[in-house]
């Protein structure tokens, strides 16, 4: 566990350590060390169990970000039989933080869609940290609509920071691209599937999230807001990230509580990048169900029961 | 998201007439003294550069529609706590400190008016509460004020000014985005108009759905416009930024809007734009239409 471990998960590796060493230690003396082994390992049995049993907010939000959290990509080569990377938005360039195909799912072809964050340093610029442009957005759009032409169910993974905040952005209409995203999911005429993975980070996220189902990993969150700039702004001091975590409630449990989400899905302790193939295996399940119960809807009852969810979402006072 | 909280430089006319001798005030743009009587004759536009102050929301009512014809309508709705939300202050005790300011429940003002006898249904965001941060009250009343301008037949206009979600009602704040964009995608089946006017600052989530949403999007000229705040680009990309960056001009360049319009001809742009948009459009649908042409 040591290897990409969080801070929180120290007293984890400290007794993982001195099991190892123990088992050295026997190897070399030739020790019976049976007993001892067990305790320590049900010891650190119980404080994995008791430490993931309670994080916090942040922690959350750390195990989101982790760099070996599986990605977008990492799902598709567990998830699908086929898929074929479809690219470009038609009017600029091709956005490689947002991807887009085809796939079968558990026999049934999707339109399949993500934010992809890269593994090293050379992919992670090239993803640009999963912050797509205007024409990722784009891009997804048009295939959207295609999906929708031709009658795909449409799954899609969140993970991103944010929607990027930069010049070419800005200039290439960053707000228009997200805009319209929103307004056209809302009549599309094939079932959606949105899956946080990771970060849900604002309107980047909900510009592919508009759907008939919103499901989170346990460990993901989904914020209206960094809670670095969050902290910021209402803090005026980023270190109270912390802080404005847990003021924003971006589990996947406080979403569920809140009525934003349907279903949090339960990864393996430890957190989706300690057993990857498990985690596919929980994903593969809960996407499936939905999509068997949704691609037995009625398109307009579908769209209908979209628009409700969405249009009953706030909190206020109503005294008329 | 609400970016311009704490350290916008920007426009402070509210303050400022407030100065104790209030006679003469700054152009937060070019520096230029201006005669405050000047100035409201010139409906808060600097006549040295032509930026617009920011003005209140009833102001753009009066702008906009027919002497008398505004009916508010859902100003009962008031904003709550659901998150119990507390930063260095409790957001229920900020929700109080704007209320006195404004006298207004909410960062917005919506009802019914006419302009030039034609009957809209409008809402207008209001900066001065909250920096006309998108909350559930927002969200709810421009859903009502869209279901109206359906139910009469009449087009729906909205006048932008925030600086995007209201964090403390986190991702409450955030589905608003998603709310509205259901409702205006309902107005565009109905084939019913829909005009979007930005003034400064229009910027996150705002921005990022009813604002771009638009049949037509005009801005009031040199308003600051964007998805991300210039402080978060200039972070996050470490550079300069250029010279009239995310101001109205910089995105009309850009393709981004329809027109700039100063405010003085804001309500004869509107009324005119209008009258090329019947509510509702008489349309034959696409596929009637195209098979309409394979059988003939």
């Amino acid at each position: 566990m040591s290897e990409g471990s969080l801070e929180f998960e120290k007293p984890i590796v400290e007794i993982e350590k001195r099991i190892h060493d123990l088992r050295q230690l026997a190897r070399q003396e030739n020790m019976d060390v049976t007993d001892e082994l067990h305790k320590l390992e049900r010891k650190a049995e119980k404080l994995r169990k008791d430490i993931f049993s309670k994080l916090t907010r942040w922690q959350r939000v750390q195990l989101a970000r982790h760099p070996q959290r599986p990605y977008t990509l990492d799902y598709v080569d567990r998830l699908t039989t086929d898929f074929w990377e479809l690219h470009g938005d038609r009017l600029f360039a091709d956005d490689p933080a947002l991807v887009c195909g085809f796939a079968t799912f558990e026999g049934r072809k999707v339109l399949l869609m993500g934010h992809q964050k890269g593994r090293d340093t050379k992919e992670k610029l090239r993803r640009n940290f999963g912050m797509a442009h205007p024409e990722g957005y784009r891009k997804s759009l048009r295939l959207m609509k295609l999906a929708d032409k031709f009658g795909l169910p449409i799954v899609t993974f969140i993970d991103t920071p944010g929607a990027f905040p930069g010049i070419e952005a800005e200039e290439r209409g960053q707000s228009r691209a997200i805009a319209e995203n929103l307004i056209e999911m809302a009549a599309i005429r094939v079932p959606i599937i949105a899956v946080v993975i990771g970060e849900g980070g604002s309107g980047g996220a909900l510009a592919i999230a508009l759907a008939d189902r919103v499901i989170m990993l346990e460990n993901s969150v989904y914020s209206v807001i960094s809670p670095e700039g969050c902290a910021a702004i209402l803090w005026g001091d980023r270190s109270k990230a912390k802080d404005a975590a847990e003021a924003l409630r971006i589990s996947a449990t406080d979403l569920v509580e809140l009525g934003i989400v349907d279903e949090v899905l339960p990864e393996p302790v430890g957190g989706a990048h300690r057993n990857p193939a498990q985690t596919a295996e929980t994903l593969k399940t809960a996407i499936k169900t939905h999509l068997d119960v949704l691609c037995r809807v009625d398109a307009d009852e579908l769209i209908r029961t979209r628009m409700e969810k969405f249009l009953a979402m706030g909190v206020y006072q109503d005294d008329a | 998201m609400a970016w311009f909280k704490k350290r916008d430089r920007g426009v402070k006319a509210e303050r400022k007439r407030n100065l104790p001798d209030g006679l003469w005030l700054r152009c937060e743009y070019c520096g230029a003294i201006l005669y405050k009587k000047e100035l409201e004759r010139n409906l808060w536009t600097c006549d040295s550069c032509g930026f617009h102050f920011r003005i209140r929301a009833r102001n753009y009512i009066d702008i906009l529609l027919d002497q008398g014809s505004f009916r508010e309508m859902d100003a009962g709705i008031k904003p709550l706590d659901p998150l119990k939300f507390k930063d260095t202050k409790k957001y229920a005790d900020r929700i109080k400190t704007y209320q006195a300011k404004t006298g207004m429940n909410e960062a917005i003002l919506s009802g019914s008016g006419e302009i030039d006898g034609r009957q809209v249904s409008i809402a207008v965001l209001e900066f001065a509460f909250g920096g006309g941060s998108l909350g559930s009250v927002m969200g709810e009343k421009i859903v009502r004020a869209i279901r109206r301008a359906i139910k009469t037949n009449s087009p729906f206009l909205i006048v932008n000014s925030s600086g995007g979600a209201r964090m403390q009602e986190g991702i409450l704040s955030l589905m608003q985005m998603a709310k509205v964009s259901v409702m205006l995608a309902r107005l565009h089946e109905a084939h019913l108009p829909f005009i979007s006017i930005l003034t400064h600052p229009t910027t996150g989530g705002v921005s990022a759905s009813f604002a771009f949403q638009g049949d037509l999007i005009l801005a009031e000229p040199k308003a600051l416009i964007g998805f991300a705040g210039p402080r978060v680009i200039q972070q996050t990309i470490g550079q300069e930024l250029p010279e009239g960056f995310q101001r109205s001009e910089f995105l009309m360049d850009h393709g981004q809007i329809d027109r700039i319009v100063n405010r003085k001809e804001l309500k004869e742009t509107v009324s005119s734009l209008l009258s090329y948009l019947p509510s509702p459009a008489p349309v034959l649908g696409f596929e009637e239409k195209a098979r309409a042409l394979e059988k003939s």
